[in-house]
């Protein structure tokens, strides 16, 4: 058997988790639910090294191989088995999920001690992850929508984890119901998939042939999915509040695993985008432009540490949107790697800083951390330099390729993806010297203190992972693009767009995107460290209040909407309710009248019997043809 | 002598020879047999009938042997008849389960229960086999006359009496419909073997008409009364309301299939070609069964009763897929049935459980709160009562798809479309015991006292519900290997 049908086992090991979990979570108690919990997602992790093997031991175009479990849904034609497809991309997938789960699974032994849910916490994230990693690995729509839906209940169960808090519990609720417009576009386009392709697996699907139009709608339907899941303008508006949840859910689910799941839903579907107008492809870009510029002022003003951070999130993820828009397929993965790499580590940071400041999040209450917190600090400002692209970092390699892509693409794109990554710079630099640097604001009666091993351990490896990981996909030589090679034939069907012009050029893009890092992050340090200009200048009122983006959607849900939505209840109590009741009434009415049947008489009883066979048999026999 | 392939019959072997094994050593004896050893005994006989029918399941699906018959063509092997012995003998199976606990409780015989359980159960793996009319009539008998006693068998209530005899009467009159059916039907064609009939009316059709046409008006009469189709159901809430409840859970699972296996084995494959003539009034009477059914159950307010009209609901379903004539159809029938027999068996294990109080008590009141006092018994209940509306999820959602969706792919639309207005009448009154369940205050504190049979049984039924509904694959797999017919 090849190594690379294990893949069983790496949803096995987080369903074990869970189900032990659920029975005896409780009785397991602090800590052995999280030790638990981390143990089966590390098994995960190292399923997933095996059938890496097994893949990477066949030729590169026999790299696709399916595995089927069973026949699940065996409806007429429309047949679904709970299959899983191994290919380059599904195993980048659950390789970065599950290291990156493991970790944070680590983390959160230290960082929810004490939790009186402590168990519960840790049945959730192990859920979460059986569900993403079914998300990317199913063979087929339906399997992938079932982890679709699964990632997204255990988002809004962790968001709204500490329900106490009324805030929580509401901004649960407005994850899930944003969310759900996407989860419409996903829907929709399933039903058209099948329609058009009369069958719900990949391989059918991507293979086959569609008329323009069919191809152009499920592709529209599928970014409007994306878009709701990875948190792009306009459906971006319930990531900032899901930092309501715990720490370690925001650099799990809300970071580096389940927002990426729309990036990679359009990277899945890449032949489609040449079977499909153009003009999707442009509006992925511009959609994706948008986020990315926007959430990037917006967190110039933030003065919530997560709100800034998932802000960037929101920034980043239209980074790998504009890289799904050029075609730059690789591109988008890489830096979708190297993304949950770096983003993960700001937020555990961000964790062990909140830990340390008893719950303080405001950042003008932080300052001169960097004493009191070595470790969180240094891994900090690694992370900080990986996501302003600073050379070697990781986040250089990645950004470079997608704005070297963008050159060839569009100039003015190129240009505005820049500022956007210049304003990465700034205000990732602004939030390492307001928190660690200058002198203590913090509120009376805190001590900062570092946090345990427990939660150092993790930030020690993804700081290492955000270093380092650049060496994925160098840009030097084609022999060095280890990632590229090796998601090639996933690509192979959209031939993937080659950089339109010579080496010279690109490596004075690099240098032009090295010199506006150190911009950023100058300007910053003139403003916050050295105050040469007044931070008001920067943090405008606009930025800070998001745009006022976020107040108009409500004044128009609270205002016309809301009329909309009583006028429909009213509909649905008069109407559907009504229509329901009578029938109600109406069954009730008849059953009263038949109930008279039944009088308990066995000669009424026989009676019956013997007037149906009458009327049996007076029907046979008008069938006679005498 | 006619050659007899022995080995076909393994479960009538241990299922009858087991009951007549059980009655002579109960017999021989000075006391009463204890309990666990009757029901330790039974559960043995039905698993070896399992594993006997396992073992005809592999040789018939073998595509080097087949479906064969034995006994001069009386007897015939197919995919139906062996999974049909099947859900008959998971019936005798979780009923005997089901005794140990309950019928000790109400100071009743388990033995006797044992003896007439396993006797009746041979029954109806006969009538499953059957290929022959008179065969399928033994077969019939056999399992009513012991269902009948099973009804009476708590002597001392006057309502089980009651119900033992009602059923006995109405059944026998049933049954003579049944025989002249027969009869007429043998006048027709010449023979009473299924494979002859079907054979001689594929060659040009009877020389009298009024025979053929007379005889299956008949033989429908005498179907419809065992699987209680309206209008001839009135016994069945009186019959269930009556009876101790262990014998109904096994009435409801395994003496429906059995019906069911005789009205599909005569209609649909010996009277396929057919079928344009009983077609309209099965499509009739579906159609009055599954919303007459539900809609009585509405206004029950005791449960056995409403357990009761909820059944006649479900066998019109069955019949949905009996009048598509397909074998699609068939496949939906089969489905429904194996999949009916546990959402009944764990549902009246329920009613042995919440009934076995201190004064018995049936009615819906008594299931108040109940998720408060014994959430594990809600939680499975109220899978049972949600696969019988038909939620997605559980196997009842896919029975239901199935027999719809083969009524739809016959093109008896309007019958499909009736099936679910059914459905959605039914839906109801599930829900309104969930409801019950959990989101009312319970009237008393008192804990459901859960004999650990009973706790077996239901906590089976509801898994297997709950599997299945996830995973129907395999399931739908096997109903399809099913209609393997004898030359169909």
């Amino acid at each position: 058997m090849a190594l690379a049908e294990l893949v069983w086992l790496v949803l096995l090991a987080p369903l074990v988790g869970v189900v032990v979990l659920a029975a005896g979570g409780r009785r397991l108690g602090e800590p052995r639910a999280g030790w638990l919990g981390t143990a089966a997602v590390g098994a995960s992790f190292v399923a997933s090294l095996l059938v890496l093997a097994g893949l990477l031991s066949l030729d590169s175009h026999d790299r696709a191989v399916e595995v089927s479990l069973f026949s699940w849904v065996p409806a007429g034609n429309l047949a679904v088995d709970a299959a899983f497809l191994v290919d380059p991309l599904s195993v980048t997938m659950i390789l970065f999920v599950t290291g990156v789960s493991a970790l944070i699974h680590l983390y959160s032994i230290g960082y929810m001690h004490g939790d009186e849910n402590y168990s519960r916490f840790f049945l959730y994230l192990n859920l979460f992850v059986f569900s993403m990693l079914m998300l990317v690995l199913g063979n087929n729509m339906l399997v992938t929508f079932l982890g679709w839906e699964g990632v997204g209940a255990c988002s809004y169960l962790l968001i709204s984890f500490w329900f106490g808090d009324e805030a929580n519990a509401v901004a649960g609720k407005k994850a899930f119901i944003t969310n759900r417009v996407g989860d419409f576009g996903f829907l929709l386009a399933m039903f058209f998939a099948f329609g058009a392709y009369g069958t719900l697996d990949y391989a059918g699907i991507l293979s086959g042939h569609a008329a323009q139009s069919t191809a152009t709608a499920i592709l529209l339907c599928l970014m409007l999915g994306a878009a709701g899941k990875s948190a792009q303008f306009p459906l971006y508006v319930w990531l900032p509040d899901a930092m309501a949840g715990p720490t370690p859910v925001s650099a799990l689910i809300h970071a580096a695993t389940m927002v990426t799941s729309g990036v990679y839903l359009l990277v899945r579907f890449n032949p489609l985008f040449e079977q499909a107008s153009p003009w999707v492809a442009e509006i992925v870009v511009a959609v994706g432009l948008a986020t990315a510029a926007v959430a990037a002022t917006i967190a110039l003003a933030a003065k919530d540490i997560k709100k800034v951070l998932a802000y960037s999130t929101i920034s980043q993820l239209g980074f790998m949107f504009v890289a799904v828009g050029v075609g730059a397929w690789t591109a988008a993965i890489f830096h979708m790697v190297t993304h949950a790499f770096f983003k993960a580590l700001l937020f555990l940071g961000a964790g062990s800083v909140i830990h340390g400041m008893a719950g303080e999040q405001d950042i003008r209450r932080y300052g001169g951390l960097a004493r009191a917190m070595p470790y969180t600090t240094t891994t900090f400002a690694v992370g900080t330099f990986a996501i302003a692209g600073v050379p070697p970092l990781a986040g250089f390699w990645s950004k470079d390729e997608i704005l070297a892509h963008t050159w060839g693409a569009n100039k003015l794109l190129w240009a505005l993806l820049l500022l956007a990554a210049v304003l990465t710079a700034f205000y990732m630099t602004r939030l390492l010297i307001l928190t660690f640097g200058g002198s203590p604001r913090w509120p009376a009666g805190v001590t900062p203190h570092e946090s345990p091993l427990l939660m150092r351990l993790p930030l020690l490896a993804l700081a290492g992972l955000a270093a380092t990981a650049g060496v994925l996909n160098l840009p030097f030589t084609h022999d060095t693009e280890f990632l590229g090679q090796w998601l090639e034939p996933v690509f192979a069907g959209a031939h993937a767009k080659a950089l339109g012009y010579a080496g010279g050029t690109k490596w004075i893009l690099g240098g032009i995107a090295i010199v506006a890092a150190a911009g950023g992050i100058w300007a910053a340090v003139s403003v916050y460290a050295r105050r040469r200009v007044p931070a008001e200048k920067v943090e405008r009122q606009l930025f800070a209040e998001a745009w006022g983006f976020d107040e108009a959607l409500g004044d128009f849900v609270g205002g016309p909407g809301r009329r909309a939505f009583d006028a429909a209840a009213r509909f649905d109590a008069g109407v559907v309710d009504g229509a329901v009741n009578k029938v109600g009434t109406l069954v009730r009415r008849t059953g009263e009248r038949l109930r008279a049947t039944q009088s308990g008489f066995v000669r009424r009883y026989a009676l019956g019997v013997a007037a149906g066979a009458v009327v049996l048999l007076a029907y046979f026999m008008s069938r006679v043809g005498w | 002598m006619p050659q007899v392939d022995w080995a076909a019959l393994l479960p009538q072997y241990f299922l009858g020879g087991g009951g007549l094994v059980l009655l002579t050593i109960g017999s021989l004896l000075r006391r009463r047999l204890p309990s666990w050893f009757a029901t330790a005994f039974s559960a043995a006989a039905a698993l070896g009938a399992l594993g006997g029918v396992i073992w005809l399941w592999i040789r018939v699906q073998d595509p080097a042997r087949g479906a064969f018959t034995t006994i001069a063509g009386t007897i015939g092997i197919d995919g139906f008849s062996v999974f049909l012995s099947g859900v008959v003998a998971v019936s005798v199976l979780l009923a005997a389960v089901l005794a140990s606990g309950s019928l000790r409780r109400q100071g009743l015989p388990v033995d006797e229960f044992c003896v007439l359980l396993l006797l009746s159960g041979a029954g109806g793996v006969t009538m499953a086999s059957a290929n022959d009319l008179i065969v399928l009539f033994l077969g019939l008998e056999v399992l009513s006359i012991a269902a009948y006693v099973l009804a009476a068998l708590d002597l001392r209530r006057g309502a089980s009496q009651e119900a033992g005899l009602k059923y006995f009467v109405l059944g026998a009159f049933a049954s003579a419909f049944f025989l002249y059916g027969v009869a007429l039907l043998y006048g027709a064609t010449g023979s009473t073997k299924l494979g002859l009939v079907a054979e001689f009316l594929a060659g040009g059709g009877a020389e009298s008409n009024a025979l053929l046409l007379g005889g299956m008006a008949l033989l429908l009469v005498g179907l419809f009364f065992k699987v209680a189709a309206v209008p001839f159901h009135a016994w069945t809430p009186d019959v269930y309301e009556g009876s101790p409840p262990v014998a109904v859970a096994y009435m409801s699972a395994g003496v429906k299939a059995a019906g069911f296996a005789a009205l599909l084995r005569v209609f649909n494959a010996a009277l396929g070609a057919n079928a344009a003539d009983w077609q309209p009034i099965v499509y009739a009477i579906a159609a009055l069964t599954v919303l007459v059914g539900a809609t009585l159950a509405v206004v029950q307010s005791d449960v056995r009763r409403l357990l009761a009209y909820s059944s006649i609901s479900h066998a019109g379903f069955i019949l949905v897929g009996v009048e598509a004539a397909t074998d699609a159809g068939v496949a939906g029938s089969l489905f429904y049935l194996g999949v009916y027999a546990f959402l009944a068996l764990g549902s009246f294990a329920v009613v042995t459980i919440i009934g076995s109080g201190p004064e018995g008590r049936q009615s819906l009141d008594a299931y108040d709160g109940l998720a408060k006092r014994s959430p594990a018994l809600a939680a499975a209940f109220g899978v049972l009562l949600l696969a019988q509306a038909g939620v997605p999820f559980t196997t009842g959602f896919w029975a239901k798809l199935e027999v719809i969706g083969a009524s739809v792919e016959a093109r008896s639309y309007w019958l499909a479309a009736m099936a679910m207005l059914g459905a959605v009448v039914a839906a109801f009154l599930y829900l309104r015991i969930v409801v019950r369940m959990y989101l009312t205050a319970p009237s008393d504190g008192s804990r459901p006292a859960v004999s650990r049979s009973a706790g077996f049984v239901v906590a089976v039924c509801a898994a297997v519900t709950v599997v299945f509904g996830i995973v129907p694959g395999p399931l739908v797999e096997i109903t399809n290997d099913a209609t393997i017919w004898l030359g169909g």
